[in-house]
């Protein structure tokens, strides 16, 4: 039988001392063991993960334990932790072990949340599968033969296949959100600079969020409050207090939401997405909230706005792979050019070049005002247009993906078909408000649909507790 | 916009990449595509907007200038792929 489904549960058990965190961690090893074969994890952190869980079982005894006591986190293989590995899921990290911890990583363990390891991704956070990956592909538990969705795909599945109680995962353009809804999961992106980027090996520096992926809101609430919040390593980080929103969940108001024409009535939708969307917009309506349609017509222009802004800042993110400082280095060189062309041609996957050869193109002199300060104007035009929805309403609602699960190598040979799959997740990204990935029943196959709630800027707690509501509401 | 080979052979040689002729047609491929698509942009009316830079609402961020932590010699050096005592090595720079 699963145990060990929420936090709640583990509080429960180890305040009635039926358990402690020394056998949860079994479990989870035990689990982990059982479900090798789904290859969400690319290294379990046994011995620490064991240790760590003896230390917080002496300051339980001692009533001195943390508010994360008991946790089972994993971590995306893109967030660092002391003196243990990072790849970014690439040959070019190979080997790369990290002299300090993420700060989001160091203040769950700071509330002693215990981690159990590292998860697959795609490369840097590229892909929205989970198949490029130097560890490879990830299947998803809901249907083996299907992604888990991506980047973040193994920090889903862990969740999902319960190998741990919840996991990191990064959002850049939807890579928390859709992984989220592939495996029935719920998925946050913070607001943009809500947590701190500190040991983030960055993908796109004004997209980079760190998110949780969880089972349900609270444990999400609580892992985010927890993270969240300014940080003297990442200026960029905001200042603004952060509330307790775990403890916020309860929602007691009428809401005004507006819905998407653009999003409802695309021809990508799956129908039996949209129709899941509809029931419960129709829901909302019936409790007596207010729900209105709007346009979004900039809709369409929002990915490709990504793309050249998104490839740009990787060209130069990723220009510090080099072979100098860690990680690969060509044994073929014979001169420092050589050695540079050897060890990102050797170390990079495809779709990581691809980004960064279009990005070095959009930022190259004859380029640059054509494609990187044209997606800069309209990056402006979609956050305004954003926040005047979210200044008259409180949420927008719409599908967090077109399509269910796809299959594996559907993609292989379009890589604009595969960007597409972000389609409803990016305007959150570009905009840098949150956005909150929910489970919305399961199609015809069995397969998850996620449905995705945005707020205006910094209202995680509004967000985190009329999600609860959804949750509680759609459960009836 | 159609890329062509010689863009594509200028483009890597700035991104530090090298392709060999099958991958470097199948990019200019890729590149092709992937620009055509992103040109829709071209159809927004952009008059009078200016481009955003910055998407933190934190400015100037100050802080004292005092020494705080900081890695060690050693821990600089934990993951050269080559290195001596005191520095990271590369291949020769000029022959």
């Amino acid at each position: 039988m699963e145990k060990f489904l929420s936090f709640d549960d583990i509080t429960k058990s180890l305040e009635n001392r039926e358990t402690d965190c020394k056998a949860i961690v079994n479990y989870y090893l035990q689990n982990i063991q059982t479900k090798a074969h789904l290859n969400a994890f690319v290294e379990v952190y046994k011995d620490s993960a064991l240790a760590q869980a003896a230390k917080v079982d002496e300051k339980i005894a001692s009533g001195k334990a943390g508010r994360l006591a008991g946790m089972v986190v994993g971590i995306k293989d893109v967030l660092v932790y002391k003196d243990h590995e990072s790849n970014a899921s690439s040959k070019i990290l190979k080997g790369f072990k990290s002299q300090f911890t993420a700060t989001a990583v160091q203040r769950l363990i700071d509330e002693d949340a215990i981690i159990i390891g590292r998860l697959n991704c795609d490369e840097f956070g590229m892909g929205s599968s989970n198949e490029n990956s130097a560890h490879g592909k990830v299947l998803n538990a809901a249907d083996e033969t299907r992604v888990p969705g991506g980047s973040s795909g193994g920090s889903a599945v862990a969740v999902q296949a319960n190998l741990c109680t919840v996991s990191l995962g990064t959002d850049t353009g939807g890579s928390v959100r859709q992984p989220a809804a592939f495996t029935g999961l719920v998925g946050i992106k913070p607001t943009y600079s809500r947590v701190s980027r500190w040991g983030l090996i960055a993908y796109a520096s004004s997209f980079d969020t760190i998110g949780v992926l969880s089972r349900n809101v609270r444990d999400n609430a609580l892992v985010m409050e927890i993270m969240a919040g300014t940080d003297n390593f990442d200026s960029t980080a905001s200042k603004k207090p952060v509330p307790h929103y775990s403890e916020l969940l309860h929602f007691g108001k009428r809401a005004k939401i507006a819905f998407i024409t653009e999003t409802i009535e695309s021809e990508a939708l799956q129908p039996e997405i949209k129709a899941n969307t509809l029931a419960v917009l129709k829901k909302l309506k019936e409790e007596g909230h207010q729900v209105e349609e709007v346009h979004f017509p900039l809709l369409k222009y929002t990915l490709p706005t990504y793309y050249i802004l998104t490839t740009a800042e990787a060209s130069s993110n990723l220009s510090r792979f080099d072979g100098v400082k860690y990680g690969h280095r060509s044994p073929n060189a014979h001169n420092l050019e050589s050695m540079y062309k050897l060890t990102r041609s050797e170390g990079f996957g495809d779709e990581v070049k691809r980004r960064i050869m279009l990005g070095t193109f959009v930022l190259s002199a004859s380029y640059y005002d054509a494609y990187f300060t044209k997606a800069q104007k309209v990056r402006r035009l979609i956050k305004e247009y954003t926040e005047e929805v979210l200044n008259k309403f409180d949420y927008i609602i719409m599908p967090t993906t077109p399509s269910t699960a796809f299959k594996f190598g559907e993609h292989r040979n379009d890589p604009v078909a595969m960007y597409l799959e972000d389609l409803f997740t990016v305007q959150a990204s570009v905009s840098g408000v949150p956005a909150l990935s929910l489970p919305n029943g399961t199609d015809s196959k069995g397969l998850p649909i996620g449905i995705q709630i945005m707020a205006n800027s910094f209202k995680e707690a509004e967000l985190y507790a009329f999600g609860n509501y959804l949750m509680e509401l759609n459960s009836n | 916009m159609k890329i062509d080979l010689n863009t594509v052979k200028k483009i890597s040689h700035l991104a530090r990449l090298e392709f060999n002729e099958e991958g470097a047609e199948k990019i200019q491929k890729d590149m092709t595509q992937i620009l055509d698509w992103v040109e829709q942009l071209n159809e927004v009316d952009t008059i009078g907007i200016e481009p955003i830079t910055t998407m933190s609402s934190e400015v100037n961020v100050m802080r004292e200038d005092v020494v705080g932590e900081h890695l060690s010699h050693e821990a600089g050096l934990l993951n050269a792929p080559q290195r001596d005592s005191d520095y990271f090595r590369v291949p020769k720079v000029l022959e």
